[in-house]
């Protein structure tokens, strides 16, 4: 305060002797930009502002395009451009002047031209491309300063497709002999890597170089570096903890010069950024945890000074201490220090301790025991950011005893609260808790009608999805699901009859939903009565039309009733003409299905519980439907990307009116494909990934989200002693509140001295906030589950029930969790860095995971067909595989005529029913890959309607004929084909299918089987010329890079390893030079993926590109494997 | 007709199944890298925007107007960090500036909080006990001074000797430029560091002057 007056009352004798001083005139007088600020500073109005600032602009406009502007005029007028964006007014036309300025200047106007630069553009800006150059230009400069600038500029933004461009440079300025060059050069090597990590990864070694630089400053700024690296695999950086802890030892003792000493404190940001790394290095690792106890241990000891800055590294620590390998010492110390925090006075050491406490309350319970009136004082903050962060706290600590009360607070902070963001998060929260501890029936249905309502349209959508499946799926107890269903559908019922104008959207759609499908529970109301209930809703003006097709659903449902016809016709007939074409599809059905009650039952059948449902999201039944609309003339059909492509190509007539229709009818149908918009919008963060241990019902009362339980030997023994002392002493009754459980604190002791009543009222709330949780925590200690507490818990559902008879063969597999698995492996498959363990890893995966319980018989089919498969492209070369196998040969010559010429796999087994076997392998086409599944009959019998349909989610499959086989006479053979072509790729892709036929005595059999294809199947040669490739690699945006082993043996390995990769991926190379390589190949034209392979240290290095995201990715995988094989 | 309410049905049976393979996907690096750093008067007016993430210039704006409303709203006594969408954000007041930052939800806020008293003691040191003014007047220097001391949002030197040896060692080189174009040009121009024009202080003392909360150069301690 002081010093402003101060400087404003020694600025008064100036003003009286107007420019008497020399320091003003420069500003005051001469320069443009203080006139313009003065100008501004005497505005009343925002209009006069716009006025003048646009006057102003135009004249620079003027200015900066006139050719006889000097670049020092232009840096002045840059300045003022600045100003005038910073305000708010578009100054776009300056751009590229400020590029030229950065280009021409000498070196002042240049540092203004960069400055204008990197505050105008970002980093996708066009404009930026221009810049390369001067970069480039700059960088090879010897004035220091123009180095500086540049490796400035190019930290803050650059084109990622420009870093090869630069990248030497940058990499050759980590050995400059100025610090703050290399420091520079490090920092712009950070950002490279943040924004394209595979460009920098040959460099890594040389961060390592910039850690043992003897400046402190480029040793920090490597810190970045590393910190991002350890985030992403802790476990290659393992060897550099020691170095990281005689870092910080030094820092901490003091041994870094005195400049970097911050308020007395030495280098604290270097401490924090060290301290982040070892916590990330001994997560869950207790032999790397033991070599940072000593030096945590100081850490501590050393920040004991008041002021901000050893909070900050105290708070640092803690977080440390209780993520790495937990040591009880420095546990209780860092206890201590979360008390100190908690307890302060400071509101901002107060909410970084009710941050810490959050932090740390699932390891250790009894530290928000022990504060637990401090924490219901921070309930009742006057800052809303502290309460904020409270809620936070005690949603963690909820169980089923204290969930009314938390969850009434939740909802009172959100009643006051305006921010959507937050309600949104801790709507969320609230139907989480709801879920999991609710009491009773009641008490669920009436929060989750609170959450509906108060979390409006902003809602997850997740949230009522996930409340409308809980109550579908139900519990184990009929009785009970009888009983919720009822309620729910008593309280709707009072709801619409009450004002549901004011309801939002989602909340009405899930009512409808239940009201239609449960309303029947209830029979003392007539369907008649919800049917007008429904109706009055669909007249409320702000009825959207998505909730509208929902009440139309639901009338659809309630019709069957036998209710009276007259309101879903007249209903259906007002809609029937609606314009919208979904609205329009719902009045459609209820029309129909009302007056149809049979096909009414048979497709919303009543009462029966949710079957998971075999979707054919092929939609291959309708291919007969099709092949007519197509023979008749109609146009194939093409998915939308590609007619957006082709009109774009073609500049056709815009189809903007019907562009609305598409997304709707893509999410309404695209739910079983795995890019289901639902999926998309799951819920973000913390609560999104609790939900998930929730659903496989094997979650543990203490929530571990984030970090993993890190509970040792000796940190879980000490904890369970305290924790059987306390036991006693919890659960209070209600009428001695607390008191016994302060007693058993030593830090928080009480005396039972006659309380005030306000004390009173908190130490109730305290009790039935706090009750259960340190029963809580013995329990979970002793290694009990909290199977009896959690209420809402899913029905577990072994994949493999919905499967029935799949366990007659061992290729049946439950289609799902293979391609999971599969998915996994090959995830695992880029992380590990070492090629032989990922082959194992992931071979492992497969067997394991895929078929766990089948005996070992089976277990080795899976794995030898996998190998089968895998040499599938050799077989066609390999007949004495055929030999040993007649029956196959027998198959073989049942191959279609046109087919017999190509390449196929080997034939395999896919399953057997007691009359039929199924046989099947692939032929390679030039445009696709051909299924062919062999049907023989094994029985006396003929067979009749056979129908085998077969559907992948990857792949898009289209069968030649569709209609079922009439009949099969004993012993004979029929064939079916079925085309696939590549939807989106992965490492294999895992055909489920499903064979129906009749047996003599009518009884319709079903049995089901699936069938790994690999990629490589799919794979075709793509003969490009050099020059093409050329353009076809800088247009695709998707890239991955791994080292390969190379064929070291061969007398030229690049072109052995290559020759390889050709032979068994069908790969085509198009040309070899030196120790590079380029290659080329394709799944369909317009699919392509190109690799560049290039020999570097004893590896090959490869570097995939292609427009599909996921291609190079399993492409690598099946690189890795070919090569390993060989 | 009925294959779309068959889903709508299958809708339900599917999600559960569908989010845990999301989670498996997206597994998320966090980042202690700073979003942006606003400048602002008791006003609301804008001195000084770093962003550190790419953003259209429409969000940005919304983003500024909306924050600067929320910090302004906000009672002295009350903590310095908000929750602000999935942001957090550091705020402090020195005389009638606003320091602003914003970093991801887990950082840690005390040292954001010390960054931004860094940078004033910097801003302090190279214009001499700095003001507002200084700073409206000169906000192309206090932008050289951010560079400096943080780049591409993480704190790139924290020693306060370094980074103003990097700005003065570049003013230098201004000086004997303009000297030399002034001995041809005839006119002679001040030095960059000459104290910031009080002539205009006028406009602006009121500002200071309704500001009854002095400079807090010095953290609190209690």
């Amino acid at each position: 305060m002081s010093d402003v007056v101060e400087k404003t009352l020694t600025a008064l004798p100036s003003l009286l002797s107007l420019d008497s001083q020399p320091g003003s005139a420069k500003l005051s007088t001469n320069s443009k930009l203080g006139s313009l600020i003065r100008g501004i500073t005497e505005l009343t109005s925002k209009h006069e502002e716009e006025k003048l600032i646009q006057r102003e602009l135009s004249s620079i406009k003027e200015q900066v395009s006139s050719p006889n502007t000097t670049m020092r005029q232009m840096k002045e007028l840059m300045v003022r451009t600045i100003y005038c964006e910073m305000l708010g007014y578009e100054a776009t036309f300056s751009y590229i002047h400020a590029i030229k300025l950065a280009q021409q200047g000498n070196v002042l106007e240049k540092r203004v031209g960069y400055l204008a630069v990197s505050l105008f553009l970002n980093e996708s800006h066009e404009l930026l491309l221009l810049l390369v150059n001067t970069v480039l230009k700059d960088l090879q400069s010897t004035n220091l300063i123009e180095v500086c600038m540049a490796l400035t500029v190019v930290s803050q933004m650059f084109p990622k497709d420009m870093i090869p461009a630069i990248l030497p440079l940058v990499e050759e300025k980590l050995n400059h002999s100025k610090e703050i060059i290399r420091r520079k050069a490090v920092l712009a090597l950070y950002k490279f890597y943040l924004i394209a990590p595979n460009q920098v990864q040959h460099i890594h070694n040389r961060f390592r170089k910039a850690l043992c630089d003897k400046d402190p400053g480029v040793m920090s700024a490597s810190l970045h570096i590393y910190l991002q690296l350890i985030q992403e695999n802790p476990e290659s950086y393992k060897d550099l903890t020691a170095s990281f802890v005689t870092i910080l030892k030094q820092v901490v003792a003091g041994k870094l010069p005195m400049d970097f000493n911050y308020h007395s404190v030495p280098a604290p940001w270097l401490q924090i950024q060290l301290l982040r790394i070892l916590s990330l290095l001994g997560k869950s690792d207790q032999s790397t945890s033991e070599v940072m106890y000593e030096i945590l241990d100081e850490s501590l000891r050393r920040a004991e000074m008041n002021h901000n800055i050893t909070y900050a590294i105290l708070y640092e620590c803690v977080k440390c201490i209780y993520t790495i390998h937990p040591k009880s010492e420095l546990l209780e110390k860092a206890a201590k220090v979360i008390g100190n925090f908690v307890l302060s006075q400071r509101i901002n050491l107060k909410y970084l301790g009710l941050k810490a406490l959050t932090y740390v309350v699932h390891q250790d319970p009894r530290l928000a025991l022990q504060h637990q009136m401090t924490i219901i004082e921070c309930l009742d903050h006057p800052d809303v950011i502290i309460k904020r962060e409270t809620l936070e706290l005690l949603f963690r600590i909820t169980n089923d005893q204290n969930v009314t009360v938390i969850v009434e607070k939740m909802l009172d902070f959100m009643s006051i609260n305006k921010e959507d963001h937050t309600t949104a998060d801790l709507v969320g929260k609230v139907a989480e808790l709801a879920e999991k501890y609710a009491p009773d029936n009641e008490w669920f249905v009436e929060t989750m009608n609170t959450v509906f309502s108060v979390g409006g349209d902003t809602l997850q959508p997740d949230i009522p999805n996930s409340f409308l499946k809980l109550l579908s799926e139900g519990f184990d107890d009929e009785e009970e699901n009888k009983k919720l269903r009822l309620f729910a559908v008593n309280s709707y019922i009072s709801l619409l009859q009450g004002e549901p104008s004011k309801l939002p959207q989602r909340f009405l759609q899930a009512i409808c939903w239940v009201l239609g499908e449960y309303s029947h529970l209830r029979e003392d109301v007539e369907p008649d009565l919800v049917l007008r209930l429904l109706v009055k809703l669909l007249n409320i003006k702000s009825t959207s039309s998505e909730t509208k097709s929902w009440i139309l659903m639901a009338m659809t449902k309630l019709c069957s009733g036998g209710a009276p016809l007259s309101v879903p016709l007249e209903v259906s007939e007002t809609y029937s003409s609606s314009m919208d074409t979904m609205l329009r599809q719902r009045a459609q059905e209820l029309q129909y299905l009302s007056q149809n009650p049979e096909l009414q039952a048979r497709v919303l059948p009543r009462g029966v519980s949710q079957e998971p449902m075999e979707v054919d999201s092929s939609l291959s039944f309708l291919d007969g439907f099709v092949s007519e609309a197509l023979a008749a003339g109609a146009a194939p059909y093409k998915p939308p990307h590609q007619r957006q492509e082709e009109l774009s190509r073609s500049k056709a007539l815009s189809l903007e009116p019907y562009g609305l229709s598409l997304p709707i009818s893509m999410s309404s149908c695209s739910i079983a494909d795995r890019q289901s918009p639902t999926l998309l919008s799951v819920s973000s963060g913390l609560s999104g990934d609790r939900t998930d241990h929730s659903h496989k019902g094997g979650s543990t009362t203490l929530k571990l989200d984030g970090v993993r339980r890190v509970w040792g030997k000796e940190g879980y023994l000490a904890q369970r002693e305290s924790a059987e002392e306390t036991a006693p002493v919890e659960a209070p009754s209600p009428l001695q509140p607390l008191v016994q459980q302060g007693d058993g604190d030593a830090s928080y002791s009480q005396t039972p001295t006659p309380i005030p009543e306000c004390e009173q009222e908190k130490q109730q709330l305290a009790s039935s906030l706090f009750v259960g949780l340190a029963s809580q925590s013995s329990v979970c200690l002793m290694g009990k589950s909290e199977q009896t507490s959690q209420r809402f818990r899913r029905k577990l559902k072994d994949p493999a029930a919905s499967f029935p008879s799949s366990t007659q063969n061992p290729l049946v597999s439950p289609p799902s969790s293979v391609g999971h698995l599969l998915l996994d492996s090959s995830i695992s498959s880029d992380l590990i860095s070492s090629p032989e363990q990922t082959h194992l890893s992931s071979v492992d995966l497969t067997v394991a995971n895929g078929e766990v319980e089948l005996p070992d018989r089976d277990m080795k089919g899976i794995k030898s067909t996998l190998l089968r498969e895998d040499s599938a492209l050799a077989a066609g070369s390999s007949p004495h595989e055929e030999l040993d196998r007649p029956k196959d040969s027998c198959l073989t010559s049942h191959l279609p005529a046109e087919l017999s010429g190509l390449p196929h796999s080997e034939i395999t087994p896919l399953c057997t029913s007691p009359s039929l076997d199924l046989s099947s392998c692939h032929v390679q086409k030039d445009d696709s890959l051909v299924l062919l599944v062999f049907m023989k009959s094994s029985s006396d019998y003929d067979i009749q309607q056979i129908q085998v349909q077969v559907t992948c989610e990857e792949l898009e499959v289209s069968c030649v004929c569709d209609s079922p086989v009439e009949e099969l006479k004993s012993h004979g053979v029929v064939v079916c084909q079925y085309f696939l072509t590549v939807k989106s790729p992965s490492v294999y892709f895992v055909l489920s299918g499903m064979m129906s036929h009749q047996i003599p005595d009518n009884s319709l059999q079903e049995t089901q089987f699936s069938h790994r294809i690999p990629l490589t199947s799919f794979l075709r040669p793509l003969r490009l010329s050099t020059e093409e490739y050329g353009t076809m690699w800088l247009a695709f945006s998707h890239d991955t890079k791994q080292n390969l082993p190379l064929m070291m043996d061969a007398e030229e390995p690049l072109t052995a390893t290559l020759k390889v990769l050709k032979d068994k991926l069908q790969l085509h190379v198009v040309e070899i030079i030196g120790n590079e390589g380029i290659v080329a190949c394709c799944l369909r034209q317009d699919q392509p993926c190109l690799l560049h392979c290039r020999v570097h240290a004893g590896m090959l290095a490869v570097w995939l590109r292609s427009p599909i995201p996921e291609l190079p990715d399993c492409l690598l995988y099946h690189c890795q494997r070919a090569l390993q094989e060989s | 007709m009925l294959i779309s309410s068959l889903f709508m049905r299958m809708s339900l049976t599917t999600h559960s199944f569908l989010s845990s393979f999301h989670s498996h996907l997206c597994f998320v690096i966090s980042s202690f890298q700073m979003q942006f750093m606003l400048l602002f008067s008791r006003q609301g007016k804008l001195r000084l925007q770093k962003w550190y993430v790419p953003l259209s210039d429409k969000e940005k704006k919304k983003i500024t107007r909306e924050l600067v409303q929320t910090v302004l709203a906000r009672k002295p006594k009350m903590c310095s960090f908000l929750e602000w969408r999935d942001l957090k954000i550091v705020y402090k007041r020195y005389a009638s500036l606003y320091f602003c930052c914003a970093t991801e939800g887990q950082d840690n806020e005390l040292i954001t909080l010390e960054i931004i008293h860094r940078y004033v003691e910097l801003l302090d040191k190279y214009f001499g006990s700095v003001c507002e003014l200084d700073i409206i007047f000169n906000f192309e220097k206090a932008y050289f001074i951010l560079d400096e001391f943080l780049l591409g949002g993480e704190a790139q030197e924290t020693s306060k000797k370094n980074v103003l040896k990097a700005i003065e060692q570049a003013d230098l080189l201004q000086e004997n430029i303009d000297f030399q174009t002034s001995l041809f040009a005839g006119t002679v121009y001040e030095t960059p560091d000459s104290t910031c024009s009080f002539s205009s202080v006028a406009l602006d003392c009121r500002l200071a002057n309704n500001t009854k909360t002095g400079r807090n150069n010095t953290p609190t301690t209690s």
